[in-house]
């Protein structure tokens, strides 16, 4: 495929089968504007871009973008992102995962990515709930949850992804709500340029199995300056944990913590090209040996 | 009295053991003795024995030296070094009457042969605990009738600078307390490196262009991410060891997509953990070339010592149907230009490779000559030309589809584990996944195609030989030696998938009465040869976590061909 640079030029011809009313609607449409405008702005080709995708309803935006991608297996995009960065340091290179695919199959990936700090953006699709096996509880869903896996009501506490990214070492730490477009589109465009593993726990609805529409409508708000300090840990923290994803609580949503640290790719060197040197070296290794 | 059995009595050859406690450093002493006997000319064999302890236990190593090339052990040893008294009565039934027995006598006090007084030896010469190696190579020199100067040379080139002074007192200390029995002469032939499987498949992967090598610890694979990450810079390239084995093959996975040549190694229990990723690779048609290094299972099984039971888990893990590369190198030869080949090929072809390796070859170390072991030839990946639309499935007659990378302009690259269509697009339409399943089995057909120029199937000994004995992986060396003393010749498949069934076609006519020789309980090889129509004849198995010794196998060979 030939990429067309521009927003409209990124929708691929192929049928779309979420559900209608589903959140990732407006996911698939700020992404898109989100790399259009930094292709724009940043003067970044678009093949510059790669996304992958984990298994669940997310992954289909693999096929809906015309961007390079790499449509993985359930939880085990990270790893695979990780090797992309090491091989291409030009490359931007963003995960889209589910909130089943990521904080359950693949959660020991993500802690890990976020102690390496390789520079990846995670957009975690977070429903709340496995859509696409048809609704089974997942590990942000909260207490009491009556799911097909769980019909007397989960009996779990729901994890805070945020909190356990923040202890894992993640630099960029940030939330949003497809219902709120605009500021979604920002902190997408912040994620990705932010320089280190980041990561955004989206907010979005199951317009079939979890339709928290009315709850996030009046409990979100979007954070001011002046509201925490996203260089420090402790004020991250403390902003993080006032909603648990449990109980009653106002919802931030914004960017949590933003530090720099090096890069996990900085401490490889690049290897060098050519097959015949490096058979040269396999040689010269060889007649030097012990 | 045949010609053969002249040639056999006229050959020169050494074996020797060293044994201690784990932690005194017997590996390191038995490569050492094995680079004394190397610096002479001769072609040596060295097999490691060691239980998943980190200090005491017992430890050996057996080091075998020839005037021809080798690849296994003896039971019976000519000189026995011994660190403590557990390897003198572990050993009683290698030492005969002519067996020369060195030992620490201030660990065993009442032995017989030659007592070194380590203890006092090391305080006199204040010298570290380890440097009682080199008493006992000092020894072993002077027994041998092997000249200081020689000693000293494999001193200087195995030891630290910092060091080196200490182990050359020690050292002489040995060679001076005891006199020479025998007197091994030098050999008119080069002095070759001595290396281990694991280095040798390190090497060869290098060879055949590894960019990356990602690896989670786990014996006996871990030879291979030590000495890769010890050199990588020599070698130029990068040594990744993330979370879990799931992760190693993904991140191999995520370098490919981007046109980076990966390596992954592993043993059984992480093989279970990677093939999930396998059949991705095998879907998404990517390549990944996987150090497969058996030992004992089920389950944790025996985790330093040998077997060949994962065969047909190699064979046929992951779900869904496409095409592999399994190969079993014999010796670190084999290993060497083997990995190269599997990593060209799966480039090539765009599927996963397997090279089976067990712990017998992966840890035991012998002669190694480069140029002996280069691989047949050399294969780039195919690559888009930048004409036209890019499709990264693109049906094509030989199934394989011209590779493009993130990055490239002008393209978008689409890789998926989903069914997918020519663009990489997913797909449920009912023609399209019998066009993408029949693109890998055109690939298969390809590939298989393509190993009918190469050797897949090699053979030993005199070919109108009226017995024959099959083998596979470590066990072709121990059947080599074992089949000219029961006068059979010997078959070894070294590419398992796709199987080469003309090649074996070909290479058994006329095999005479057949015997199938494995290091498992079940006869894997022999079900893989039935499944395939052909006849595998009778089986010697052995399944207690050891190879065969040449003298062992030679005995239940006989008791089979009566």
């Amino acid at each position: 495929m030939t990429p067309d640079r521009s927003a409209a030029g990124l929708i691929t011809p192929v049928q779309n089968t979420w559900c209608p009313g589903c959140g990732n609607f407006s996911i698939q449409h700020m992404m898109r504007s989100a790399i259009a405008e930094i292709s724009e702005e940043e003067g970044i080709p678009i093949e510059k871009f790669v996304f992958l995708g984990g298994i669940g309803c997310h992954g289909k935006l693999m096929d809906y973008l015309n961007v390079n991608s790499l449509y993985t297996i359930h939880g085990r995009s990270i790893p695979a992102a990780t090797g992309i960065r090491l091989a291409n340091r030009d490359l931007r290179v963003i995960c889209h995962v589910g909130d089943g695919d990521i904080y359950a199959e693949g959660l020991d990936h993500l802690i890990f990515a976020a102690k390496r700090n390789t520079d990846i953006t995670v957009i975690v699709h977070d429903n709340r709930v496995y859509g696409l096996t048809t609704g089974q509880y997942t590990p942000t869903s909260p207490t009491g949850f009556r799911g097909r896996s769980t019909p007397r009501g989960v009996a779990e506490q729901p994890m805070n992804p945020l909190e356990v990214m923040l202890a894992a070492g993640a630099t960029h730490i940030a939330r949003g709500y497809t219902r709120k477009t605009r500021h979604l589109k920002d902190i997408f465009k912040e994620a990705i340029m932010h320089r280190g593993f980041s990561f955004v726990d989206l907010l979005q609805i199951c317009a079939t199995y979890s339709n928290l529409t009315d709850y996030y409508d009046a409990h979100i708000y979007e954070m001011q300056d002046g509201d925490l300090d996203t260089g420090r840990f402790e004020s991250a923290l403390q902003k993080i944990r006032e909603w648990d994803y449990d109980r009653d609580a106002p919802i931030a949503i914004g960017t949590f913590y933003s530090i720099e640290r090096p890069l996990y790719e900085e401490g490889f060197s690049v290897p060098p090209s050519g097959l015949e040197e490096r058979r040269g070296r396999v040689q010269r290794l060889v007649e030097g040996w012990r | 009295m045949s010609e053969l059995m002249r040639g056999l009595n006229t050959m020169q050859e050494y074996s020797l053991l060293i044994g201690g406690k784990a932690g005194e450093g017997i590996n390191t002493a038995g490569l050492s003795i094995a680079g004394l006997f190397s610096s002479l000319g001769y072609r040596v064999y060295m097999y490691f024995d060691y239980p998943s302890l980190i200090r005491g236990g017992h430890n050996f190593a057996i080091i075998r030296a020839a005037d021809r090339p080798i690849g296994a052990h003896r039971t019976r040893v000519d000189v026995l070094l011994a660190l403590d008294r557990k390897t003198i009565e572990t050993h009683k039934e290698r030492i005969d009457g002519k067996t020369t027995v060195i030992y620490d006598s201030s660990q065993v006090k009442e032995g017989m042969g030659y007592g070194l007084p380590l203890d006092d030896i090391i305080a006199e010469e204040r010298a570290s605990p380890i440097t009682r190696n080199s008493a006992m190579l000092g020894a072993l020199a002077r027994v041998a009738g092997i000249d200081r100067e020689i000693l000293e040379d494999v001193l200087r080139a195995a030891v630290p600078e910092k060091h080196l002074d200490s182990n050359l007192r020690v050292a002489a200390r040995g060679y001076s307390a005891v006199e020479s029995v025998f007197s091994v002469k030098q050999l008119d032939a080069p002095a070759l490196p001595v290396l281990t499987g694991n280095e040798a498949a390190g090497l060869g992967l290098v060879y055949g262009g590894l960019d990356t090598y990602v690896a989670y610890p786990m014996t006996p694979s871990s030879g291979v991410l030590h000495f890769l990450a010890g050199r990588a810079e020599d070698l130029g390239i990068r040594v990744i060891h993330p979370e879990n084995e799931i992760s190693v093959i993904l991140m191999a996975l995520g370098l490919a997509y981007t046109g980076e040549r990966a390596a992954v190694g592993t043993s059984g229990g992480g093989f279970c953990l990677m093939t999930e990723g396998l059949s991705f690779a095998g879907m998404s048609e990517m390549p990944v070339t996987i150090v497969l290094s058996q030992r004992p299972g089920p389950s944790t099984g025996v985790p330093t010592y040998t077997a060949q039971s994962d065969l047909h888990f190699a064979l046929n893990a992951g779900q869904g149907e496409f095409p592999r590369l399994v190969v079993a190198p014999g010796d670190p030869h084999e290993a060497c230009a083997w990995s190269a080949t599997a990593l060209m090929l799966s480039w090539r072809y765009q599927v996963p490779a397997i090279i089976l390796m067990d712990k017998t070859l992966a840890e035991g170390a012998c002669s190694f000559d480069l140029d002996a072991s280069t691989p047949p030839r050399d294969h780039e990946p195919l690559l888009e030309d930048g004409e036209g639309e890019y499709r990264r499935y693109r049906l094509t007659e030989d199934g394989v589809s011209p590779l493009a990378f993130p990055g490239m302009e002008g393209v978008t690259v689409k890789a998926n584990s989903y069914a997918h269509d020519e663009r990489g697009f997913t797909t449920e339409k009912a023609e399209e996944i019998r066009a993408l399943q029949e693109k890998l089995l055109r690939k298969a057909g390809s590939l298989k195609a393509e190993l009918e120029g190469y050797q897949t199937v090699k053979t030993y000994g005199a070919p109108d030989a009226a017995r024959t004995i099959i083998c596979w992986g470590s066990q072709k060396w121990v059947c080599i030696e074992a089949a000219a003393g029961v006068g059979a010749r010997v078959v070894q498949p070294v590419v398992l998938a796709p199987f080469p069934v003309e090649a074996w076609s070909k290479a058994m006519a006329g095999a005479g009465e057949v015997v199938c020789v494995e290091n498992n309980a079940t006869g894997q090889v022999a079900r893989l040869l039935r499944e395939h129509g052909f006849d595998p004849g009778r089986s010697i198995l052995k399944y207690d976590g050891r190879p065969f010794a040449v003298d062992e196998l030679t005995a239940r060979l006989e008791e089979v061909f009566v």
